[in-house]
Protein backbone atom coordinates (compact mmCIF):
# COMPACT_ATOMS: atom_id res chain seq x y z
CA UNK A 1 0.00 0.00 0.00
CA UNK A 2 1.54 3.19 -0.88
CA UNK A 3 0.97 6.37 1.29
CA UNK A 4 -1.20 8.77 0.42
CA UNK A 5 1.02 11.41 2.04
CA UNK A 6 3.58 10.52 -0.91
CA UNK A 7 0.99 9.79 -3.66
CA UNK A 8 0.34 13.75 -2.99
CA UNK A 9 3.77 14.44 -2.88
CA UNK A 10 4.52 12.66 -6.09
CA UNK A 11 1.04 14.33 -7.83
CA UNK A 12 2.97 17.49 -7.29
CA UNK A 13 6.00 16.42 -9.13
CA UNK A 14 4.07 14.99 -12.28
CA UNK A 15 2.08 18.41 -12.24
CA UNK A 16 5.51 19.95 -12.93
CA UNK A 17 7.14 17.53 -15.27
CA UNK A 18 3.30 18.06 -17.20
CA UNK A 19 4.01 21.75 -17.47
CA UNK A 20 7.57 21.21 -18.86
CA UNK A 21 6.92 19.10 -21.39
CA UNK A 22 3.61 21.17 -22.91
CA UNK A 23 5.37 23.93 -22.98
CA UNK A 24 8.00 21.94 -24.91
CA UNK A 25 4.94 20.89 -27.48
CA UNK A 26 3.84 24.43 -27.53
CA UNK A 27 6.96 25.38 -28.67
CA UNK A 28 7.28 22.73 -31.65
CA UNK A 29 4.08 23.39 -32.86
CA UNK A 30 3.92 27.31 -33.15
CA UNK A 31 7.22 27.32 -34.75
CA UNK A 32 6.67 27.88 -38.10
CA UNK A 33 10.06 25.57 -39.51
CA UNK A 34 9.06 22.61 -37.73
CA UNK A 35 8.54 19.80 -39.77
CA UNK A 36 6.21 16.42 -38.57
CA UNK A 37 9.57 14.69 -36.92
CA UNK A 38 9.96 17.16 -35.06
CA UNK A 39 6.68 16.87 -33.21
CA UNK A 40 6.95 13.21 -33.46
CA UNK A 41 10.40 13.57 -31.51
CA UNK A 42 8.62 16.13 -29.02
CA UNK A 43 5.31 13.87 -28.43
CA UNK A 44 7.94 10.57 -27.95
CA UNK A 45 9.52 13.15 -25.08
CA UNK A 46 6.38 14.17 -23.88
CA UNK A 47 5.46 10.46 -23.21
CA UNK A 48 9.05 9.79 -21.75
CA UNK A 49 8.92 12.19 -19.50
CA UNK A 50 5.34 11.24 -17.89
CA UNK A 51 6.10 7.52 -17.88
CA UNK A 52 6.91 7.60 -14.46
CA UNK A 53 5.15 5.68 -12.09
CA UNK A 54 6.31 7.27 -9.11
CA UNK A 55 4.47 10.32 -10.50
CA UNK A 56 1.54 8.69 -12.02
CA UNK A 57 -2.15 9.68 -10.45
CA UNK A 58 -3.68 6.43 -11.85
CA UNK A 59 -1.84 4.96 -8.43
CA UNK A 60 -4.20 6.99 -6.29
CA UNK A 61 -6.83 4.92 -7.87
CA UNK A 62 -5.20 1.89 -7.15
CA UNK A 63 -5.03 2.98 -3.38
CA UNK A 64 -8.61 4.04 -3.15
CA UNK A 65 -9.68 0.56 -4.72
CA UNK A 66 -7.63 -1.21 -2.43
CA UNK A 67 -9.84 0.27 0.22
CA UNK A 68 -12.88 -0.09 -1.78
CA UNK A 69 -12.51 -4.07 -2.38
CA UNK A 70 -12.12 -4.69 0.63
CA UNK A 71 -15.31 -2.16 2.22
CA UNK A 72 -18.58 -3.77 3.45
CA UNK A 73 -21.09 -2.97 1.34
CA UNK A 74 -25.10 -3.16 -0.32
CA UNK A 75 -27.57 -4.89 1.49
CA UNK A 76 -25.69 -8.16 2.22
CA UNK A 77 -22.79 -5.65 4.05
CA UNK A 78 -20.22 -7.54 3.27
CA UNK A 79 -16.96 -7.05 0.89
CA UNK A 80 -16.24 -8.12 -2.35
CA UNK A 81 -13.12 -9.92 -0.83
CA UNK A 82 -14.90 -13.29 -1.74
CA UNK A 83 -15.32 -11.97 -5.16
CA UNK A 84 -14.29 -14.89 -7.40
CA UNK A 85 -12.29 -13.52 -10.56
CA UNK A 86 -11.44 -16.65 -12.75
CA UNK A 87 -9.09 -17.54 -10.24
CA UNK A 88 -10.81 -18.76 -7.27
CA UNK A 89 -12.50 -16.30 -4.45
CA UNK A 90 -10.14 -13.38 -3.57
CA UNK A 91 -7.43 -13.75 -5.90
CA UNK A 92 -6.54 -11.04 -7.45
CA UNK A 93 -2.66 -12.36 -8.69
CA UNK A 94 -2.67 -12.52 -12.31
CA UNK A 95 -6.95 -12.20 -12.68
CA UNK A 96 -6.72 -9.66 -15.07
CA UNK A 97 -3.99 -10.87 -17.00
CA UNK A 98 -6.59 -14.12 -18.11
CA UNK A 99 -10.04 -11.59 -18.56
CA UNK A 100 -12.41 -11.76 -20.51
CA UNK A 101 -12.86 -15.23 -19.67
CA UNK A 102 -15.71 -18.02 -19.44
CA UNK A 103 -17.41 -17.60 -15.92
CA UNK A 104 -19.58 -20.79 -15.28
CA UNK A 105 -21.57 -19.57 -12.13
CA UNK A 106 -23.00 -16.78 -14.87
CA UNK A 107 -22.73 -18.98 -18.04
CA UNK A 108 -21.22 -15.83 -19.62
CA UNK A 109 -17.81 -14.22 -20.89
CA UNK A 110 -16.94 -11.78 -18.83
CA UNK A 111 -14.43 -8.74 -18.59
CA UNK A 112 -13.21 -7.51 -15.42
CA UNK A 113 -15.84 -4.37 -15.21
CA UNK A 114 -18.65 -6.80 -15.72
CA UNK A 115 -17.54 -9.32 -13.79
CA UNK A 116 -17.25 -6.82 -10.87
CA UNK A 117 -20.70 -5.46 -11.34
CA UNK A 118 -22.05 -9.56 -11.20
CA UNK A 119 -19.84 -9.83 -7.65
CA UNK A 120 -21.52 -6.81 -6.38
CA UNK A 121 -24.84 -7.86 -7.39
CA UNK A 122 -24.63 -11.49 -6.28
CA UNK A 123 -21.65 -11.35 -3.23
CA UNK A 124 -22.99 -7.81 -2.20
CA UNK A 125 -26.33 -7.39 -3.27
CA UNK A 126 -25.32 -3.97 -3.78
CA UNK A 127 -27.41 -2.00 -6.20
CA UNK A 128 -25.49 -0.99 -9.46
CA UNK A 129 -28.30 0.90 -11.01
CA UNK A 130 -26.13 4.19 -10.37
CA UNK A 131 -22.80 2.73 -11.43
CA UNK A 132 -24.35 1.44 -14.72
CA UNK A 133 -26.35 4.96 -15.68
CA UNK A 134 -22.40 6.65 -15.08
CA UNK A 135 -19.98 4.10 -14.99
CA UNK A 136 -16.87 6.88 -15.94
CA UNK A 137 -15.52 9.68 -13.66
CA UNK A 138 -16.35 13.51 -14.73
CA UNK A 139 -15.52 16.43 -13.01
CA UNK A 140 -16.25 16.12 -9.03
CA UNK A 141 -17.46 12.98 -10.18
CA UNK A 142 -14.96 9.77 -8.67
CA UNK A 143 -15.59 6.65 -10.26
CA UNK A 144 -15.76 3.36 -7.97
CA UNK A 145 -14.93 1.19 -11.32
CA UNK A 146 -11.91 2.94 -12.09
CA UNK A 147 -10.82 2.74 -9.21
CA UNK A 148 -11.01 -1.17 -8.19
CA UNK A 149 -9.71 -2.06 -12.13
CA UNK A 150 -6.80 -0.14 -11.30
CA UNK A 151 -6.32 -1.81 -8.06
CA UNK A 152 -7.13 -5.12 -9.55
CA UNK A 153 -5.13 -5.01 -13.05
CA UNK A 154 -2.52 -3.51 -11.05
CA UNK A 155 -1.99 -7.02 -9.34
CA UNK A 156 -1.64 -8.06 -12.71
CA UNK A 157 1.05 -5.68 -13.67
CA UNK A 158 4.27 -7.33 -14.41
CA UNK A 159 2.06 -10.65 -16.08
CA UNK A 160 1.52 -11.53 -20.05
CA UNK A 161 -1.88 -10.98 -21.36
CA UNK A 162 -3.43 -14.35 -21.93
CA UNK A 163 -6.71 -15.08 -24.31
CA UNK A 164 -5.98 -19.29 -24.25
CA UNK A 165 -10.10 -19.27 -25.46
CA UNK A 166 -10.23 -22.88 -23.80
CA UNK A 167 -14.11 -22.57 -23.54
CA UNK A 168 -16.39 -22.91 -26.71
CA UNK A 169 -18.01 -19.62 -25.37
CA UNK A 170 -14.78 -17.76 -24.95
CA UNK A 171 -14.14 -18.89 -28.60
CA UNK A 172 -17.83 -17.83 -29.74
CA UNK A 173 -17.39 -14.42 -28.55
CA UNK A 174 -14.00 -14.00 -30.02
CA UNK A 175 -15.53 -14.62 -33.44
CA UNK A 176 -18.21 -12.13 -32.54
CA UNK A 177 -15.53 -9.29 -31.44
CA UNK A 178 -13.77 -10.15 -34.83
CA UNK A 179 -16.79 -9.78 -36.82
CA UNK A 180 -17.48 -6.59 -34.80
CA UNK A 181 -13.55 -5.51 -35.11
CA UNK A 182 -14.62 -5.54 -39.70
CA UNK A 183 -18.12 -4.34 -39.33
CA UNK A 184 -18.75 -0.44 -40.82
CA UNK A 185 -21.99 1.36 -40.47
CA UNK A 186 -22.76 4.37 -39.15
CA UNK A 187 -22.59 8.23 -41.24
CA UNK A 188 -19.07 7.60 -42.06
CA UNK A 189 -18.92 3.91 -42.81
CA UNK A 190 -16.45 3.26 -40.25
CA UNK A 191 -15.01 0.05 -38.84
CA UNK A 192 -12.19 -0.26 -35.99
CA UNK A 193 -10.22 -2.03 -39.28
CA UNK A 194 -10.65 1.43 -40.49
CA UNK A 195 -8.28 3.00 -37.84
CA UNK A 196 -6.29 -0.41 -36.98
CA UNK A 197 -6.27 -2.59 -39.83
CA UNK A 198 -2.75 -1.39 -40.53
CA UNK A 199 0.53 -1.11 -39.46
CA UNK A 200 2.52 2.30 -38.74
CA UNK A 201 -0.61 4.93 -39.21
CA UNK A 202 -1.52 7.73 -37.53
CA UNK A 203 -4.54 9.94 -36.98
CA UNK A 204 -3.26 13.23 -36.75
CA UNK A 205 0.16 12.69 -34.60
CA UNK A 206 -1.41 10.05 -32.66
CA UNK A 207 -0.32 6.55 -33.92
CA UNK A 208 -2.59 3.89 -33.93
CA UNK A 209 -1.80 0.55 -33.07
CA UNK A 210 -3.15 -2.48 -35.09
CA UNK A 211 -5.22 -5.20 -33.58
CA UNK A 212 -6.23 -7.36 -36.51
CA UNK A 213 -2.55 -9.58 -36.96
CA UNK A 214 -1.08 -9.93 -33.42
CA UNK A 215 1.92 -7.92 -33.34
CA UNK A 216 3.70 -5.57 -30.68
CA UNK A 217 1.88 -2.50 -31.31
CA UNK A 218 -1.25 -4.62 -29.91
CA UNK A 219 0.73 -6.00 -27.04
CA UNK A 220 1.79 -2.72 -26.23
CA UNK A 221 -1.45 -1.00 -26.65
CA UNK A 222 -3.36 -3.74 -24.58
CA UNK A 223 -0.79 -3.80 -21.98
CA UNK A 224 -1.02 -0.59 -21.07
CA UNK A 225 -4.67 -0.33 -19.99
CA UNK A 226 -6.06 0.94 -17.93
CA UNK A 227 -4.60 4.04 -17.70
CA UNK A 228 -4.47 7.41 -16.10
CA UNK A 229 -5.27 10.24 -19.46
CA UNK A 230 -3.40 13.73 -18.81
CA UNK A 231 -6.42 15.14 -20.96
CA UNK A 232 -8.90 13.75 -18.59
CA UNK A 233 -7.86 14.24 -15.52
CA UNK A 234 -8.96 10.46 -14.91
CA UNK A 235 -8.27 6.82 -14.99
CA UNK A 236 -9.64 4.87 -17.92
CA UNK A 237 -10.68 1.42 -18.39
CA UNK A 238 -11.11 -0.28 -21.69
CA UNK A 239 -14.91 0.13 -21.49
CA UNK A 240 -14.20 3.68 -21.68
CA UNK A 241 -11.73 3.19 -24.42
CA UNK A 242 -14.19 0.68 -26.64
CA UNK A 243 -16.97 3.35 -25.76
CA UNK A 244 -14.92 6.68 -26.68
CA UNK A 245 -13.79 4.56 -30.46
CA UNK A 246 -17.54 4.20 -30.85
CA UNK A 247 -18.15 8.27 -30.03
CA UNK A 248 -15.62 8.73 -32.73
CA UNK A 249 -17.07 6.05 -34.95
CA UNK A 250 -20.40 8.18 -35.38
CA UNK A 251 -21.94 4.97 -33.38
CA UNK A 252 -24.50 5.61 -30.40
CA UNK A 253 -22.56 4.67 -26.93
CA UNK A 254 -22.29 1.24 -26.29
CA UNK A 255 -23.75 0.13 -23.28
CA UNK A 256 -21.27 -0.07 -19.76
CA UNK A 257 -20.43 -4.03 -19.78
CA UNK A 258 -22.69 -4.82 -22.93
CA UNK A 259 -21.94 -7.95 -25.45
CA UNK A 260 -20.33 -5.99 -28.02
CA UNK A 261 -17.01 -4.34 -26.14
CA UNK A 262 -16.43 -7.53 -23.65
CA UNK A 263 -16.31 -9.60 -27.60
CA UNK A 264 -14.06 -6.87 -28.64
CA UNK A 265 -11.85 -6.71 -26.13
CA UNK A 266 -11.38 -10.62 -26.70
CA UNK A 267 -10.31 -10.11 -29.96
CA UNK A 268 -8.10 -7.23 -28.94
CA UNK A 269 -6.25 -9.43 -26.37
CA UNK A 270 -5.91 -12.40 -28.69
CA UNK A 271 -3.66 -10.22 -30.93
CA UNK A 272 -2.24 -9.09 -27.85
CA UNK A 273 -1.42 -11.91 -26.51
CA UNK A 274 1.79 -12.39 -24.89
CA UNK A 275 2.33 -8.67 -24.17
CA UNK A 276 3.18 -7.47 -20.81
CA UNK A 277 0.73 -5.59 -18.60
CA UNK A 278 1.78 -2.11 -17.43
CA UNK A 279 -0.81 -0.53 -15.44
CA UNK A 280 -2.02 2.04 -14.45
CA UNK A 281 0.14 3.38 -17.45
CA UNK A 282 0.08 7.00 -18.20
CA UNK A 283 -0.77 8.09 -21.49
CA UNK A 284 -1.74 12.10 -22.98
CA UNK B 1 -6.23 14.31 -67.39
CA UNK B 2 -3.63 11.97 -68.44
CA UNK B 3 -2.61 11.57 -64.46
CA UNK B 4 -6.28 11.20 -63.52
CA UNK B 5 -7.08 8.53 -65.69
CA UNK B 6 -3.65 6.95 -64.43
CA UNK B 7 -5.06 7.42 -60.70
CA UNK B 8 -8.03 6.08 -61.24
CA UNK B 9 -6.94 3.08 -62.85
CA UNK B 10 -4.25 2.69 -59.99
CA UNK B 11 -7.40 2.94 -57.44
CA UNK B 12 -9.60 0.39 -59.39
CA UNK B 13 -6.97 -1.88 -59.70
CA UNK B 14 -5.88 -1.70 -56.00
CA UNK B 15 -9.31 -3.24 -55.09
CA UNK B 16 -8.26 -6.56 -55.36
CA UNK B 17 -10.24 -9.20 -57.48
CA UNK B 18 -10.69 -11.76 -55.34
CA UNK B 19 -14.33 -13.83 -55.02
CA UNK B 20 -14.86 -13.64 -51.62
CA UNK B 21 -18.35 -14.81 -49.21
CA UNK B 22 -18.57 -13.47 -45.82
CA UNK B 23 -14.96 -14.10 -44.20
CA UNK B 24 -16.47 -14.46 -40.58
CA UNK B 25 -16.77 -17.76 -39.14
CA UNK B 26 -19.66 -16.33 -36.87
CA UNK B 27 -23.56 -16.52 -37.81
CA UNK B 28 -24.49 -13.14 -38.94
CA UNK B 29 -27.48 -13.13 -37.12
CA UNK B 30 -25.67 -13.65 -33.83
CA UNK B 31 -23.55 -10.97 -34.83
CA UNK B 32 -26.23 -8.69 -34.96
CA UNK B 33 -27.94 -9.68 -32.27
CA UNK B 34 -24.90 -8.25 -30.24
CA UNK B 35 -25.15 -4.95 -31.68
CA UNK B 36 -28.54 -4.25 -31.36
CA UNK B 37 -28.58 -5.54 -27.40
CA UNK B 38 -25.62 -3.55 -26.67
CA UNK B 39 -26.74 -0.08 -28.45
CA UNK B 40 -29.53 0.44 -26.55
CA UNK B 41 -29.34 4.40 -25.57
CA UNK B 42 -30.25 5.83 -28.89
CA UNK B 43 -31.22 9.35 -29.27
CA UNK B 44 -33.70 10.02 -31.39
CA UNK B 45 -33.38 9.47 -35.12
CA UNK B 46 -30.56 7.02 -34.56
CA UNK B 47 -31.75 3.81 -35.63
CA UNK B 48 -30.03 3.51 -39.01
CA UNK B 49 -26.84 4.18 -37.24
CA UNK B 50 -26.51 0.81 -36.54
CA UNK B 51 -28.04 -0.74 -39.63
CA UNK B 52 -25.90 -1.57 -42.69
CA UNK B 53 -26.77 -0.47 -46.13
CA UNK B 54 -25.49 -2.44 -49.02
CA UNK B 55 -21.97 -1.29 -49.81
CA UNK B 56 -21.50 -1.81 -46.00
CA UNK B 57 -23.28 -4.66 -45.37
CA UNK B 58 -20.63 -6.13 -48.57
CA UNK B 59 -17.70 -4.24 -47.60
CA UNK B 60 -18.29 -6.32 -44.36
CA UNK B 61 -18.75 -9.41 -44.91
CA UNK B 62 -15.74 -9.54 -47.35
CA UNK B 63 -13.40 -7.48 -44.81
CA UNK B 64 -12.98 -4.43 -48.13
CA UNK B 65 -12.04 -6.95 -50.31
CA UNK B 66 -15.13 -7.60 -52.75
CA UNK B 67 -15.28 -9.47 -55.81
CA UNK B 68 -15.21 -8.37 -59.10
CA UNK B 69 -18.89 -8.77 -59.65
CA UNK B 70 -19.54 -6.79 -55.97
CA UNK B 71 -17.02 -4.08 -56.48
CA UNK B 72 -18.68 -3.37 -59.61
CA UNK B 73 -22.13 -3.60 -58.27
CA UNK B 74 -21.56 -1.00 -55.31
CA UNK B 75 -19.52 1.67 -57.73
CA UNK B 76 -22.82 1.56 -59.90
CA UNK B 77 -25.23 1.62 -57.23
CA UNK B 78 -23.45 4.38 -55.35
CA UNK B 79 -22.47 6.38 -58.66
CA UNK B 80 -26.19 6.89 -59.33
CA UNK B 81 -26.40 8.67 -55.55
CA UNK B 82 -24.12 11.47 -56.70
CA UNK B 83 -25.52 14.50 -57.19
CA UNK B 84 -23.11 17.24 -58.57
CA UNK B 85 -23.64 20.95 -58.03
CA UNK B 86 -27.04 22.63 -60.17
CA UNK B 87 -24.88 25.28 -61.09
CA UNK B 88 -22.04 23.34 -62.39
CA UNK B 89 -19.82 24.83 -60.22
CA UNK B 90 -17.06 22.55 -57.96
CA UNK B 91 -14.96 25.31 -57.02
CA UNK B 92 -15.83 27.35 -53.62
CA UNK B 93 -13.75 29.41 -51.12
CA UNK B 94 -10.81 28.03 -50.12
CA UNK B 95 -10.38 29.13 -46.91
CA UNK B 96 -13.88 28.05 -45.96
CA UNK B 97 -12.82 24.49 -47.24
CA UNK B 98 -10.18 24.63 -44.87
CA UNK B 99 -11.60 25.25 -41.84
CA UNK B 100 -14.12 22.16 -42.83
CA UNK B 101 -10.89 19.91 -43.68
CA UNK B 102 -9.52 20.90 -40.03
CA UNK B 103 -13.02 20.25 -38.26
CA UNK B 104 -13.33 16.80 -36.99
CA UNK B 105 -16.79 17.69 -35.40
CA UNK B 106 -20.11 16.66 -35.96
CA UNK B 107 -22.19 13.35 -35.38
CA UNK B 108 -20.49 12.10 -32.45
CA UNK B 109 -23.08 11.18 -29.14
CA UNK B 110 -20.74 13.60 -27.61
CA UNK B 111 -21.48 16.74 -30.01
CA UNK B 112 -24.62 19.28 -28.92
CA UNK B 113 -27.55 19.06 -31.06
CA UNK B 114 -26.90 21.71 -34.37
CA UNK B 115 -22.99 21.33 -34.16
CA UNK B 116 -21.79 21.70 -37.77
CA UNK B 117 -19.83 18.95 -38.81
CA UNK B 118 -16.58 19.28 -40.60
CA UNK B 119 -14.84 17.09 -42.93
CA UNK B 120 -11.47 16.00 -41.38
CA UNK B 121 -9.28 15.93 -43.99
CA UNK B 122 -6.41 16.49 -41.70
CA UNK B 123 -6.89 13.00 -39.61
CA UNK B 124 -6.33 11.28 -42.42
CA UNK B 125 -4.26 12.84 -44.80
CA UNK B 126 -2.02 15.30 -45.16
CA UNK B 127 -2.72 18.90 -47.20
CA UNK B 128 -0.89 22.12 -46.53
CA UNK B 129 2.64 21.49 -46.41
CA UNK B 130 2.53 23.97 -43.30
CA UNK B 131 0.76 21.97 -41.20
CA UNK B 132 2.54 19.57 -38.85
CA UNK B 133 -0.80 17.52 -37.48
CA UNK B 134 -1.83 14.91 -40.50
CA UNK B 135 -2.82 11.49 -40.34
CA UNK B 136 -1.47 8.68 -42.83
CA UNK B 137 -4.51 6.44 -43.90
CA UNK B 138 -5.34 8.25 -46.51
CA UNK B 139 -2.45 9.31 -49.06
CA UNK B 140 -0.85 12.60 -48.82
CA UNK B 141 -2.45 15.39 -51.17
CA UNK B 142 0.14 17.90 -51.02
CA UNK B 143 0.16 19.51 -54.12
CA UNK B 144 -2.66 18.21 -55.18
CA UNK B 145 -4.68 20.54 -57.86
CA UNK B 146 -1.25 21.31 -59.11
CA UNK B 147 -0.42 17.64 -59.92
CA UNK B 148 -3.88 18.01 -62.18
CA UNK B 149 -2.82 20.92 -63.67
CA UNK B 150 -5.90 22.22 -62.12
CA UNK B 151 -8.34 21.31 -64.97
CA UNK B 152 -11.96 21.59 -64.61
CA UNK B 153 -12.75 17.38 -65.42
CA UNK B 154 -10.06 16.84 -62.42
CA UNK B 155 -12.13 19.46 -59.96
CA UNK B 156 -14.95 18.03 -60.84
CA UNK B 157 -14.26 14.09 -60.56
CA UNK B 158 -12.96 15.33 -56.56
CA UNK B 159 -15.97 16.85 -56.09
CA UNK B 160 -17.72 13.64 -56.95
CA UNK B 161 -15.18 11.37 -54.87
CA UNK B 162 -15.86 13.66 -52.45
CA UNK B 163 -19.28 13.15 -52.44
CA UNK B 164 -19.01 9.53 -52.52
CA UNK B 165 -15.50 7.74 -52.53
CA UNK B 166 -17.28 4.18 -53.62
CA UNK B 167 -18.84 5.57 -56.71
CA UNK B 168 -15.07 5.68 -57.37
CA UNK B 169 -13.91 2.60 -55.54
CA UNK B 170 -15.85 0.00 -53.83
CA UNK B 171 -15.34 -0.17 -49.74
CA UNK B 172 -12.69 2.87 -49.96
CA UNK B 173 -11.74 3.66 -46.16
CA UNK B 174 -12.97 6.95 -47.09
CA UNK B 175 -16.64 8.23 -45.90
CA UNK B 176 -19.30 8.73 -48.64
CA UNK B 177 -19.41 12.61 -47.18
CA UNK B 178 -22.35 13.69 -49.63
CA UNK B 179 -24.34 10.46 -50.25
CA UNK B 180 -24.58 10.66 -45.98
CA UNK B 181 -25.28 14.00 -45.69
CA UNK B 182 -22.26 15.16 -43.46
CA UNK B 183 -20.90 17.59 -45.63
CA UNK B 184 -23.45 19.50 -47.67
CA UNK B 185 -22.86 21.33 -51.37
CA UNK B 186 -21.32 24.52 -50.23
CA UNK B 187 -18.56 22.38 -47.93
CA UNK B 188 -17.58 19.30 -50.42
CA UNK B 189 -17.30 23.00 -53.28
CA UNK B 190 -15.36 24.79 -50.33
CA UNK B 191 -13.01 21.63 -49.84
CA UNK B 192 -12.72 20.91 -53.69
CA UNK B 193 -11.56 24.51 -53.76
CA UNK B 194 -8.73 24.11 -51.03
CA UNK B 195 -7.85 21.09 -53.41
CA UNK B 196 -7.34 22.74 -56.46
CA UNK B 197 -7.46 26.79 -55.98
CA UNK B 198 -3.94 27.58 -57.74
CA UNK B 199 -3.97 30.11 -54.39
CA UNK B 200 -4.65 27.50 -51.35
CA UNK B 201 -1.67 26.70 -49.47
CA UNK B 202 -2.36 23.24 -50.72
CA UNK B 203 -0.71 23.75 -53.87
CA UNK B 204 1.46 26.10 -52.63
Amino acid sequence: MRSKAIGAALLGVGAIALTLSFTGLGSAQDGSNTNSSTSAAEIERYRKMIDDPMANPGFLNVDRGEALWSEARGEKNVSLETCDLGEGPGVLDGAYAKLPRYFKDADQVMDLEQRLLWCMEKVQAFDTKGIRAKPFSGPGRGSDMEDLVAFIANKSSGMKIEAPLAHPKEKELYEIGEALFFRRSAVMDFSCATCHGAANKRIRTTDLPQFDVPNKSAQASMGSWPTYRVSQSATRTMQHRLWDCYRQMRMPAPGYGSEAVTAITLYLNKNAEGGELKVPSIKR
Amino acid sequence: MKNLIIGLVALALAAPALAADSVSSVDAARVEKTVTSSFTNLPEGWDDRLKMDEAQRICTETRNQPSEQQADKIVEAEKAKVKMPDDGKVLGDWKAGEKVAQNGRGFQFSDPAGTEAGGNCYACHQLDPKETSYGTLGPSLKGYGKTFKFTDEAAKATYAKIFDAQAVLACSNMPRFGTNHVLNEKQMKDVTAYLFDPESPVNK
